[in-house]
C-alpha cells in the first residue's frame, strides 16, 4: 500500500512539475543537462604522440571548476568528463560513442585533433550532437549546410593563407612568389587559401612551388630551388623543424626575399631561435592570440588576469606555454554560448547561440579581434594580425586583417 | 573433459547470439554502445589470435602485428572506397593481401631469431603508418587523413539496429576463424608448428620443413590480424595512420601475455582484457578524481599499469593459465 502511495505521490508531483515546466514555457533540456548540471565531453590526448597538447584539455577542465566554484552557468555546474584518446581516431570513436550514448553528454566541446575529429564528424552530425569550437585548424568545420552541427574556432589555415596572400598584393612591388609547402592536407589547405587570396589575376605570380615531405630529414635542395627562381617573396608552409631549416638556409644561400611564414612554426623557441635569431629579423607571420612571452602584454589586464588564474587554478604549470592562453580563450567562448542558452538547454538552442554571436569579446584574443559567427558562418575567428620578427620576438603591425564574411 | 569443454564452448556461442536479440527487453542493459563494444573486443580477440599463432603456437616473436592489422584495414578501407565492394567481400581480400604480405615478411624473418625478429617487427610497425601516408599512395590511402567509409547496413531488412548487426558479423566471423585455429592446432600441421616452437632442431630431425611452417606460419598470422583488422575499418567506418601507432602493436602483446600465451580461450579473454581494462582505468581515474574528490591525478595509464603488474605477478601464466590452475586447485582439492 505504503509504496503505491509513493509511486503515486511521485507521479502526481511529476506530472506538477512537467505542469509547471509547461506554464514557464523556459526550461527545456536535451540529454546531459538538467535543473542543476550539464554534462560536457572532450577528447584529447593526455597520452602517446601527441601528448604534449594534452595540457590544454587540463587547462579547460581547470577553468570548469573555477566555474563551479563561482557558483556554475545559471545556476548550473559543469560536469566536464575528459577522456584520452592517445590521437588515436580509432580510439576516439570509441570514446565519443561511450560519451554520446553512456554518458549521454549535452555536447562535445575542443575534441582535439584533426584526424579524430574527422573520424567522429558523421557520427555526431547523425546523431545531432553539438560538435563544438573544436580544437584544429582544418578549413572543414566550417560548413553548416552538410555539418549543421560541428563548428570550428581558431582561424582556419585557409582563411590565413588568404591574408598573407592580400598583404603580399598590397605592399610588394612586383611580387614573383616562391612557395615551400609540406606535401599533406594541412600544407594544401593552406596553398588553397593563399590562391584565393592572390585572386585570378595574380595565380601567375608565383613562380615557384614545392613540397616536402613531413619525414623528410632535410628542405635543403627546395631551398636551392626556390632561391634560384629569383622570387622576392618566399611563403613557407612548414611544420617547425622544416621551418627552422628554411629559414637557415635560405640566409645560407644570401637569398633574402620578403619572408612569410605560417602561424604553426612561429614558435620563437622551437622555430626562431635554433634557426639563428639573426637569420629570421623581418621575417613576417600573422597571430590572434596575445603571446604569453610578448613583452607588451606583460602589463596588460587580461593578462595579468590570466597569469592569477593560472596561478591558481594550474599551479605549477608553464605559462609560457600558448596552448594554455588558447585552452582558456575557446572555454570562454564555450562559457559565453552555455550563458547565452539560458534555461533552454536543448542542443538546437546550444547549436542556435553558437552561431549567433556578434563582436563577442573574447578574453586574450588580441585587441580589436572579436568572435562573430551567424547560421551560414561557421568561423568563430577569422581575423588576425600580422607581426614582424624583431631581435627576440615578434612585434605585432597594421591593422587588423580579416577574412571575414 | 574433452568434450564438456565443447559444451561449455557451445553453451558461450549460443548465448552470445541470443543474448543480443533481448535488447528490445532490456534496451539499457544491451545498449548499441555496449554491443559495440563487445564488437570491438572480438576484434581484438582475433588480432590476439593472430598473434598468438605465431607466438604461442610457433614460437616466433613479433612487436609489429598493428603493421598487418593497417594493412587489412586500409585493404578493406580502399576497396569499400574506391571500388565500392561491399564490406564483407573485404574481409577474404584483407586475408589474402594479409598472408601474401605476412609470408614474404616471413622469408626474411627466417634469418632471424628470437629478439632480432622482435626488433624487424617492430621497424615494420613503425614504418607503416609512414609507408601510408607516401605521396604515392596518397590517392588510395588518402596520406594523413584517411578514409571516412559507411557503416555496414543491416541487409534483408532484418530488425536489427546497425550496431546488432555489426556485432553479429564480427561474430559469426570470429566463431569460423577460432575453428579453423581449433582444427589446425588439432591436425599434423599444427602440431609441427608447436614442435618447432618446443624443439626446434627435433623438429627439423623428424622431417618436418621447418621453413616452410614458419613462413607459413607467419601468413597465417597475418592473415587473422588483417582480418581483424578489416573489421575494424568497418565497425569504425574510418581509417587513418594515426589509428595504427605502435601501441597498438604493444595492446596486442599485451593481450596475448595476459590473456595466455599459446592458448585459444587465452586469446579471447586477452581481446576483452585489453578494451574492457584501456576503457575501465580512464573511468576509474576519472572516477577518484570527480566522485570521490580525492586529490590524486592519475593518468588511466597509470591504473592500467598497476593492473597490469598485479595480473603479471598473480597469474604469471596469464588469465587463461591462472584459472585452469585455480580449476585444478579446487578439484584436486575435492
Amino acid at each position: 500500500m505504503r509504496r503505491r502511495d509513493f509511486v503515486g505521490g511521485a507521479g502526481v508531483s511529476a506530472a506538477a512539475l512537467l505542469l509547471a515546466a509547461e506554464v514557464a514555457g523556459q526550461k527545456k533540456y536535451d540529454d546531459g543537462a538538467s535543473d542543476t548540471e550539464i554534462k560536457i565531453g572532450h577528447t584529447g590526448p593526455y597520452s602517446g604522440p601527441a601528448s604534449s597538447l594534452g595540457i590544454i584539455g587540463k587547462c579547460i577542465e581547470a577553468y570548469w571548476k573555477s566555474v563551479n566554484e563561482a557558483g556554475g552557468i545559471n545556476g548550473r555546474k559543469i560536469r566536464f568528463i575528459s577522456l584520452d584518446d592517445g590521437y588515436s581516431p580509432a580510439k576516439t570513436v570509441e570514446l565519443v560513442r561511450q560519451l554520446v550514448e553512456q554518458e549521454r553528454v549535452f555536447c562535445l566541446f575542443d575534441t582535439l585533433g584533426t584526424p579524430s575529429n574527422t573520424a567522429i564528424h558523421k557520427y555526431l552530425n547523425q546523431k545531432k550532437v553539438p560538435q563544438l569550437y573544436v580544437a584544429s585548424a582544418a578549413s572543414k568545420w566550417g560548413k553548416p549546410k552538410e555539418f549543421p552541427w560541428t563548428m570550428g574556432f581558431q582561424p582556419d589555415y585557409h582563411t590565413e593563407g588568404a591574408i598573407y596572400a592580400r598583404h603580399i598584393l598590397a605592399n610588394v612591388e612586383e611580387p614573383r612568389i616562391a612557395v615551400l609547402m609540406q606535401n599533406d592536407d594541412y600544407g594544401k589547405d593552406y596553398w588553397e587559401g593563399f590562391r584565393q587570396g592572390l585572386g585570378a589575376n595574380a595565380a601567375g605570380k608565383v613562380v615557384k612551388h614545392v613540397t616536402y615531405e613531413v619525414a623528410d630529414p632535410t628542405v635543403d635542395s627546395q631551398m636551392i630551388q626556390l632561391a634560384a627562381s629569383g622570387a622576392n617573396v618566399f611563403f613557407n608552409v612548414t611544420t617547425p623543424k622544416a621551418a627552422a631549416q628554411a629559414i637557415r638556409k635560405a640566409a645560407d644561400l644570401g637569398w633574402k626575399p620578403a619572408h612569410y611564414l605560417n602561424i604553426v612554426s612561429a614558435s620563437v623557441g622551437t622555430v626562431m631561435k635554433p634557426a639563428g635569431l639573426e637569420n629570421g629579423q623581418g621575417t613576417i607571420t600573422a597571430q590572434y592570440l596575445k603571446d604569453p612571452t610578448d613583452p607588451q602584454w606583460a602589463d596588460d589586464p587580461e593578462m595579468k588576469a590570466w597569469r592569477a588564474w593560472m596561478s591558481r587554478w594550474m599551479p605549477g604549470a608553464v605559462q609560457a606555454d600558448a596552448n594554455y592562453v588558447f585552452a582558456y580563450a575557446v572555454t570562454s567562448v564555450m562559457h559565453e554560448t552555455l550563458k547565452k542558452c539560458g534555461d533552454e538547454l536543448t542542443r538546437e538552442n546550444l547549436m542556435r547561440q553558437a552561431a549567433s554571436h556578434q563582436r563577442l569579446h573574447v578574453p586574450l584574443l588580441l585587441p580589436g579581434i572579436t568572435v562573430n559567427t551567424s547560421p551560414t558562418d561557421f568561423y568563430p575567428v577569422q581575423s588576425m594580425r600580422l607581426a614582424r620578427f624583431k631581435g627576440e620576438s615578434w612585434y605585432l603591425f597594421g591593422d587588423i586583417v580579416s577574412a571575414e564574411g | 573433459m574433452a568434450s564438456t569443454s565443447k559444451k561449455w564452448v557451445l553453451g558461450i556461442v549460443v548465448l552470445a547470439f541470443v543474448v543480443p536479440l533481448l535488447k528490445p527487453i532490456f534496451p539499457d542493459a544491451i545498449s548499441d554502445y555496449r554491443l559495440f563494444l563487445v564488437s570491438t573486443m572480438i576484434i581484438a580477440s582475433i588480432a590476439v589470435l593472430g598473434l598468438n599463432l605465431l607466438t604461442g603456437f610457433n614460437g616466433q616473436f613479433s612487436l609489429g602485428h598493428g603493421a598487418f592489422y593497417a594493412v587489412g584495414a586500409y585493404t578493406a578501407a580502399v576497396l569499400m572506397d574506391q571500388l565500392s565492394v561491399p564490406y564483407w567481400a573485404t574481409i577474404p581480400a584483407a586475408a589474402i593481401v594479409c598472408f601474401i604480405v605476412g609470408y614474404l615478411f616471413g622469408l626474411p624473418a627466417l634469418k632471424l631469431e628470437g629478439h632480432y625478429l622482435a626488433l624487424a617487427t617492430f621497424a615494420l610497425a613503425l614504418a607503416v603508418p609512414q609507408i601510408l601516408k607516401y605521396k604515392w599512395l596518397e590517392g588510395l590511402t588518402g596520406g594523413v587523413q584517411g578514409i571516412v567509409l559507411n557503416k555496414p547496413e543491416v541487409p534483408f531488412g532484418l530488425p536489427l539496429s546497425e550496431d546488432q548487426w555489426l556485432y553479429y558479423f564480427c561474430l559469426v566471423v570470429m566463431v569460423i576463424l577460432f575453428w579453423a585455429a581449433a582444427n589446425m592446432l588439432n591436425s599434423r600441421s599444427g602440431r609441427a608448428m608447436m614442435a618447432i616452437r618446443d624443439q626446434y632442431m627435433a623438429a627439423d630431425t623428424m622431417g618436418i620443413d621447418t621453413a616452410l611452417y614458419k613462413t607459413v606460419t607467419f601468413g597465417i598470422s597475418a592473415a587473422y590480424t588483417g582480418i581483424a583488422g578489416a573489421l575494424s575499418a568497418s565497425a569504425i567506418a574510418f581509417v587513418a595512420p594515426d589509428s595504427f601507432n605502435i601501441f597498438l602493436s604493444i595492446k596486442f602483446l599485451i593481450g596475448l601475455v595476459v590473456g595466455g600465451i599459446g592458448s585459444l580461450t587465452g586469446s579471447v579473454i586477452g581481446g576483452i582484457f585489453y578494451v574492457l581494462v584501456d576503457n575501465s582505468a580512464q573511468a576509474l581515474s576519472q572516477f577518484v578524481k570527480n566522485d570521490l574528490g580525492l586529490p590524486f591525478d592519475l593518468s588511466a595509464y597509470t591504473v592500467f599499469g598497476v593492473l597490469l603488474i598485479a595480473i603479471i605477478y598473480l597469474m604469471p601464466m596469464g588469465i587463461a593459465g591462472g584459472l585452469f590452475m585455480a580449476w585444478r586447485k579446487i578439484r584436486g582439492a575435492r
